[in-house]
């Protein structure tokens, strides 16, 4: 399908989302709710939270280590006393931080490196492609926390060092889908055309090709939004991600939990996992969602089996009234 | 020849489709009868309907799909029949060869192991050395070795896979097979070669064959009997030897002026598209076309009129007392747009 | 059958030799990573331990003071003989990490992946069959929740439902004590060890440490695995030899395991397969979760240690353990789809 412009590739895709009916338009909006509620906490954690992320007192008295549930405290304290709710909620931030963060580097480094590879070709490609697989067949836990610990001892752990982790992970990902399109858009009749009138290469990619390609991108960059929160909470689950000090986060909430589940207590890390699944869930239908609505191959559309009226009764003949003979 | 008690009887056979608006009307009022031995040829242009009729027979339509009317199988009503009756039906009794033999086959099976399956669904008593027997034979009759039973579908060309797909319809049996276009997607060498298998068909195995094509030199060859279809409906049908030579319903003379032959020294065609089954045109649905349109052919359904074995559908053979004063004057028609080719 | 033979044995090998290139790759990367942090390997893990002479004889001794390329040339040289070294922290072999902690993961990741396959499986088809139904929606939202649980929140509420609340099921290690004092590990897989020996209580006790991790484990992958199913059979169901079954009258039950699910399983078992991949990435967290002495344990240990030589090696036999998966992975798929083979 040809189209022409930057946007045209994203005004397709909104228009096929617009037009969305039956089960992928749910699936779509709730997963958008989801993942709205939690950016509301994300932006407003200061005023919706009722303490700090590691905040162990208030008005003069400490808050009780691993208290369950009650009034003061909705979801219990922690083992270091610190309110369960509001680290839910400040972790939201953290959550919502390092995916914007991880899925914009991706975008910079993976689409660009994929438009080049796939319209350019020869070695450079076959470089890259090589590079990319190798990188895409490994682990990505491990290749994750191998580059968080390698950066932790030069720049520091925190937000960006989590999220450059998660890009790395992904690049090969964006660069594969994007590279792939390419190639076959490569050949389309439009593309030959604005070559046969002389426009640069950098020209044709950036209006031609990356219009058209643009459409996949949406739907991996929600799958790896989803990747990037699972991927931050085993960071943080084995100590590699953000610190406590820096900021709330719910891998790292966990760790804590999963020492004292002999003793019962439940609340430390039931809620920060359900935050998890939430989010991850949200960002999940999302993907799947736009998936359905794009796919032409498993679109369904709600078609009815019609009813069949029975048949006419013989017409009733002309009125006597002779018309017009007309010659031809 | 005699006429025999017809195996298969459809009457006003409807078949709708559903859409996201009005539906399909791509089969809209359609009675056939198939003959033991005999082969019926329906022919027409692509989207008149003629697939969803031979589809409609077996049964094998989306779930889409509406249907009215009868079709009776030695005068068992299949329309009204149980998925599970139609599907002990289907085999035995109704066999279909379809139209693209490439993908018809499952990859990952041999072609051995598909006839066994079709014999152990159908024909349980036999014993596997019969089933073999029985396998062979038909693949024998259609030229294939046996020393090539045990291979995998991609390692056959596609003439040689619509064999398979023949061969595996008729080890069963069926008194009506209906071919769907079966050698529309093959090359003309091994057209005659497809074609001269079902002709000995007739001979051979005493099935009624419905054969469906859009091409009137394969029926001219291979039918009998000819029914020529237009926009959901049967325009003429009858003999293929009359219908060719005398072409009753003008649809059916202007196609036959359009086929290309040696002798051809220039293309003819009939002018306009072929009319859009959501919304056909009133009363005759050729009219807009047909250079012999009256007035009538604009204002009322025509009424099917037989003589001897041929039957017509069509204003300019009656009956006269129901075409109304002034019917008969030439139809007065705008010029047919360009745009409707497109 | 001969021509068969060869071309499948062609693609053996022509597959297992695209695999060097990959590995060295891999390899390659490895060894950069492990050399981008600033400073001597040594140096970061036993400064402040032991003193600055031992540490100049010790990165001496393991040759970090000679040229990068040689260092390469014997890390490769390494890889493949398996001699990847000894720790600097506790002077254990690389070879007897394998051996002792790469048993436990495997053990774990079979387990985990037959799960995976037992309830995946299942579900996948069922939602495939009976697309947008109660069945299909409840299927696929199963496969996405439990996708979206990280692996050690569900083994925490595993931990807080079967160990604590109900007290069914131990919670920690691949063994108690006891068990661990007094099997005989000819094999290091214990399932084995324990059966092989007709040590019966070590079985049962072997069995129960396993189900929770195995589970855990297992349900995350089996997320991927609906998924993975349902597309494919929703592909499949509509193929075209599907439909011809259907028309020979073939059982729906039959139609649908026999050729849909068959046809589907093909992509599945490759995509399947790279899977392992994340089911080594869950074994590090899953391992940490249960206390489970594996591979991705020790990784853990040694990083946080600072041990850079075992770091390098377990991630090196990572790497190598993928790659070999991955062309098992094709081989089986060779075996399973006659298509493929050059």
């Amino acid at each position: 399908m040809a189209g022409i412009g930057r946007l045209s590739g994203l005004r397709r895709l909104g228009r096929d989302v617009h037009e969305a009916r039956g089960v992928p338009k749910w699936i779509l909006y709730s997963g958008l709710g989801i993942v709205a509620f939690f950016v509301i906490l994300a932006i407003f954690s200061a005023q919706i939270a009722p303490y700090g992320f590691d905040q162990i007192a208030a008005n003069g008295s400490p808050f009780p280590k691993q208290a369950p549930p009650s009034g003061a405290h909705l979801f219990g304290t922690t083992v270091q006393s610190t309110d369960v709710l509001s680290r839910v909620i400040w972790g939201s931030r953290t959550a919502i931080e390092v995916v914007v963060v991880a899925v914009a580097l991706s975008l910079t480094v993976g689409v660009p490196l994929g438009l080049v590879s796939g319209y350019v070709g020869g070695k450079l490609d076959r470089g890259l492609v090589l590079i990319m697989d190798a990188l895409f067949a490994f682990p990505y836990i491990l290749l994750a926390i191998v580059i968080a610990f390698l950066l932790s001892s030069s720049i520091g752990q925190g937000i960006f060092t989590a999220a450059a982790a998660i890009t790395v992970v992904y690049v090969p990902q964006y660069f594969r889908v994007v590279r792939n399109h390419v190639i076959s858009v490569r050949e389309e009749a439009y593309v030959e055309a604005a070559r046969a009138l002389g426009a640069s290469r950098a020209v044709i990619i950036r209006r031609y090709v990356l219009s058209n390609v643009i459409q996949n991108v949406p739907v991996i960059a929600t799958l790896n939004a989803a990747d990037a929160i699972l991927t931050l909470a085993a960071l943080g689950f084995l100590g590699y991600g953000i610190q406590p000090t820096q900021a709330a986060e719910w891998g790292y909430d966990i760790s804590r939990a999963v020492d004292d589940v002999g003793a019962g207590i439940w609340w430390t890390g039931l809620f920060p996992g359900l935050a998890i699944v939430l989010l991850v869930t949200g960002f999940t239908l999302i993907g799947e969602g736009l998936n359905d609505v794009l796919n032409p191959v498993i679109r369904y559309r709600r078609i009815r089996r019609p009813q069949i009226p029975p048949l006419e009764p013989e017409v009733s003949p002309l009125p006597a009234r002779e018309r017009e003979v007309v010659r031809r | 020849m005699i006429a025999r008690e017809p195996v298969l009887e459809a009457s006003g056979l409807r078949v709708w489709y559903g859409t996201e608006g009005d539906p399909v009307r791509a089969v809209d009022g359609v009675s056939l009868a198939l003959r033991a031995g005999e082969t019926l040829g329906l022919v027409g242009e692509s989207g008149c309907g003629k697939s969803t009729l031979g589809r409609a027979i077996i049964g094998l339509l989306p779930d889409s799909a509406a249907t009215a009317g009868s079709v009776r199988l030695r005068g068992r009503e299949l329309l009204e029949l149980e998925p599970s009756d139609l599907l002990s039906l289907r085999g035995p009794e109704l066999g279909l060869i379809f139209q693209e033999p490439m993908t018809r086959l499952d990859p990952l099976v041999t072609i051995e192991d598909h006839f066994l399956e079709a014999l152990r669904e159908h024909e349980p008593e036999l014993d596997s050395e019969e089933m073999r027997r029985r396998a062979l034979e038909a693949l024998g009759g259609m030229g294939i070795p046996p020393t090539r039973f045990r291979q995998y579908p991609h390692e056959f060309s596609g003439g040689m896979r619509q064999r398979i797909m023949i061969a595996l319809a008729l080890v069963l049996n069926p008194k009506v097979v209906v071919a769907d276009e079966p050698t529309t997607a093959l090359d003309v060498i091994v057209e005659a070669q497809i074609l001269g298998i079902l002709a000995d068909l007739r001979r051979n195995f005493d099935a009624a064959l419905l054969l469906i094509t859009h091409n009137l030199g394969i029926v001219a060859e291979a039918c009998d009997r000819v029914a020529v279809m237009y926009a959901g409906k049967i325009a003429e049908e009858g003999p293929a030897r009359q219908v060719f030579s005398e072409p009753a319903h003008p649809y059916t003379r202007e196609l036959l002026r359009s086929t290309i032959s040696l002798s051809t020294t220039g293309l003819h065609y009939i002018p306009g598209a072929p009319p859009d089954l959501i919304d056909p045109p009133p009363a005759c649905r050729f009219h807009p076309r047909c250079p012999d349109a009256m007035r009538v052919c604009a204002e009322r359904d025509p009424v099917e009129v037989r003589t001897g074995e041929q039957r017509v559908l069509c204003w300019l053979h009656g009956p006269e007392d129901r075409i109304p004063p002034g019917g008969h004057a030439p139809l007065e028609r705008r010029e047919i747009a360009l745009a409707e080719e497109a | 059958m001969s021509r068969q033979g060869s071309s499948l044995r062609t693609y053996l090998l022509t597959r297992v030799a695209l695999a060097v290139p990959t590995v060295l790759i891999l390899l390659t990367m490895v060894f950069l990573l492990m050399r981008v942090a600033p400073g001597n390997p040594i140096q970061a893990a036993l400064g402040g331990h032991v003193s600055q002479k031992q540490i100049a004889i010790r990165s001496h001794r393991a040759g970090y003071d000679r040229p990068i390329l040689e260092q390469y040339g014997d890390y490769l040289k390494g890889a493949v003989t398996g001699h990847l070294g000894t720790t600097l922290t506790d002077h254990r072999t690389i070879g007897n990490i394998i051996v002792e902690n790469g048993s436990a993961t495997l053990e774990l990741a079979i387990a985990a992946f037959a799960i995976a396959l037992a309830v995946g499986i299942p579900i996948g088809i069922s939602a495939g069959r009976w697309r947008d139904t109660p069945v299909d929606i409840g299927g696929r939202l199963f496969g996405i929740v439990i996708y979206a649980a990280p692996v050690f929140f569900t083994g925490f509420l595993a931990q807080l439902l079967f160990g604590t609340a109900l007290g069914w099921l131990p919670t920690s290690g691949r063994v108690g004590p006891i068990t661990e004092f007094e099997l005989s590990k000819p094999t290091h897989f214990y399932l084995i060890d324990s059966l092989v020996t007709g040590n019966w209580s070590a079985f049962s006790d072997v069995v129960l440490h396993l189900i929770l991790p195995a589970l855990t484990l297992g349900l995350l992958i089996s997320g991927v695995i609906i998924r993975l199913v349902r597309v494919n059979m929703l592909q499949t169901m509509k193929g075209d030899y599907v439909e011809a079954a259907r028309a020979r009258g073939i059982r729906e039950r039959r139609v649908v395991i026999h050729h849909a699910f068959r046809n589907a399983l093909v992509p599945v078992v490759t995509v399947a397969g790279l899977q392992f991949a994340t089911l080594l990435g869950g074994a590090i967290l899953t391992e940490q979760t249960f206390n489970w002495p594996g591979i991705g344990a020790e990784l853990v240990r040694y990083l946080n240690n600072r041990d850079y030589i075992a770091v390098q090696g377990i991630v090196t036999v990572f790497a190598i353990a993928v790659v070999v998966v991955s062309v098992l992975i094709d081989i089986i798929n060779a075996f399973v789809d006659p298509r493929v083979r050059y």
